[in-house]
């Protein structure tokens, strides 16, 4: 291996390294996840008991959406956690006087964030079909078309939070971890977009998200793909991932320009 | 402009400004391969945001810095290759392992056969007791061992150093310089050097710049200036120009390419 794919599995490797002597770090890829099914699982089969057989599969939409949720979240987290990483480790000189460029940094961090949501998702993919009788797996193979939409939408909130990073240090670190809660209530992750008042009908038109679920309960709901939600999902991707690219592209030469790649994290 | 092919760092007019703030004011200089120059400065006198800009980190308000023949401005990737760059103000990773360290290194710079190379500087920088200890654990003295260890893994023709031997005890300070002139014995890589200590710049540099309020104010060989001044050690020499007592009996020569 050599060129871009060996520096980019250099940084990868440095993460990798990192989860191998760090328990508490491999625990809380997997900890929210698995917590947030325990709560939801518990919840449905309380909604599943006193609803009776016919919200069997309102119950399985909600499952559904917090296991989904999750592949968006963690995408994000992925992400902007291993950027942090960096930071916090005052490594970020080293790393960008490396001949790393900075799209090869990107790739890095987008392949530990694909690691990481599958670490972290599985459990609670297995917990809810062993405890609470709900296969995401169900879904066919639509499923492939949701992760990856719900992934590049996680990667785009997290392209803009590392963008906010480099402008303003260690400030905007909490973003990390708050900023996609945001978008949930528009995102229509337990109930239709046509619940969500007519005056914010088009923000949640406007995140991938939203289509996803809707795609999903299509499918959970009625037995439909709905082809027209993931089209807009993966159109909608586009632009968030292109503006997304730009911002971290301005804010980057932006940070050569102030200096802030020496002192951010100070 | 035609640059000199020998020239591994050509500098000119560079300026950097931040709002009303003259970091560096306008300075040129040039090295020639396997010269070791001192860049030589009280505090804020635009030493490090020098390095920052030759490393391409920080983007000059004006002027133009070719690297290696590579413009960093535009090119700066084939430089970052073949140089490399020390300083005690950056960490590596400190829960991952020397060894884990440098690997992480050998990537990023492309190093054929890395664990041989990592061998190699273990048992130049005498690491072999330090490999698979976590670099958080480390001593100062052994951190700069393997953040120079970090710095030459790619065999770099061009080598970065901001403080070197900041906060080593004389000993680890002294073997650190051993190191540093070996490895320039026997690659003839071109050595930049940040440095406080002034019994370290004489022994090592080959050419000192004087820098005050972003400005290198003046430049020569460390005993051409302990001669101008008329001084015995170049701490004199900085005193005299960082508090303006004493000028040059004669102008400094004032010729911008530093020979090897």
């Amino acid at each position: 291996m050599t060129g871009a794919p060996r520096r980019i599995w250099g940084l990868m490797y440095r993460h990798l390294a990192l989860y191998r002597r760090s328990w508490p770090r491999l625990l809380e890829l997997t900890y929210w996840p698995v917590l947030g099914m325990c709560i939801w699982g518990f919840t449905a089969t309380f909604l599943s008991r006193r609803l009776g057989a016919g919200a069997a599969v309102t119950v399985s939409a909600l499952l559904g959406g917090v296991l989904l949720w999750e592949v968006c979240l963690r995408s994000q987290m992925g992400v902007t956690i291993s950027f942090l990483e960096e930071l916090w480790s005052r490594n970020l000189g080293h790393v960008f006087v490396s001949p790393l460029r900075p799209w090869e940094l990107v790739a890095a961090l987008i392949s530990m964030s694909v690691i990481r949501m599958l670490v972290g998702v599985a459990p609670a993919i297995a917990l809810a079909w062993g405890f609470y009788a709900f296969n995401v797996f169900a879904l066919g193979p639509v499923l492939v078309l949701f992760f990856v939409n719900l992934m590049i939408m996680g990667w785009s909130v997290a392209l803009a939070v590392v963008s906010m990073i480099l402008r303003h240090g260690s400030g905007a670190e909490p973003l990390a971890w708050s900023v996609l809660f945001g978008l949930a209530p528009f995102s229509a992750v337990f109930y239709p977009i046509n619940v969500l008042p007519a005056a914010v009908r088009p923000i949640a038109l406007a995140l991938p998200s939203a289509h996803v679920f809707e795609g999903m309960r299509g499918i959970l709901l009625d037995g439909v793909i709905r082809w027209d939600h993931l089209s807009w999902a993966f159109g909608l991707n586009a632009i968030w991932l292109g503006v997304a690219t730009m911002i971290f592209a301005r804010q980057f030469h932006q940070a050569r320009v102030r200096g802030a790649l020496l002192s951010i994290g100070e | 402009m035609n640059q000199p092919p020998n020239n591994v760092i050509e500098v000119h007019g560079l300026v950097k400004r931040y709002g009303e703030v003259l970091a560096v004011d306008g300075i040129d200089f040039a090295a020639t391969a396997g010269a070791t120059v001192g860049l030589l400065g009280g505090n804020g006198a635009g030493k490090t945001t020098t390095i920052a800009m030759l490393l391409g980190l920080l983007l000059p308000t004006s002027g133009s810095i070719h690297v290696l023949g590579h413009d960093m401005l535009r090119d700066r990737f084939a430089a970052l290759a073949r140089m490399n760059f020390s300083s005690p103000y950056v960490s590596l990773p400190q829960r991952l392992t020397v060894r884990e360290n440098l690997r992480v290194y050998g990537h990023l710079y492309n190093v054929r056969h890395t664990d041989e190379r990592i061998a190699e500087l273990s048992a130049e920088l005498d690491l072999g007791a330090l490999l698979d200890r976590p670099a958080g654990q480390l001593s100062a003295g052994q951190k700069t061992r393997v953040a120079l260890a970090k710095s030459l893994i790619n065999r770099p023709e061009l080598l970065l150093l901001d403080e070197p031997t900041a906060s080593l005890d004389p000993d680890t300070g002294d073997l650190v310089r051993g190191w540093l002139e070996r490895y320039r014995g026997e690659t003839g890589c071109t050595i930049l050097l940040a440095s406080h200590n002034m019994a370290e710049v004489e022994r090592l540099c080959s050419h000192v710049l004087m820098m005050k309020q972003g400005r290198v104010v003046d430049r020569g060989s460390p005993q051409d200036l302990l001669d101008r001044y008329g001084r015995d050690d170049l701490e004199e020499v900085f005193l005299d120009i960082a508090r303006d007592r004493r000028s040059a009996s004669r102008p400094g020569v004032h010729q911008d390419t530093v020979p090897a």
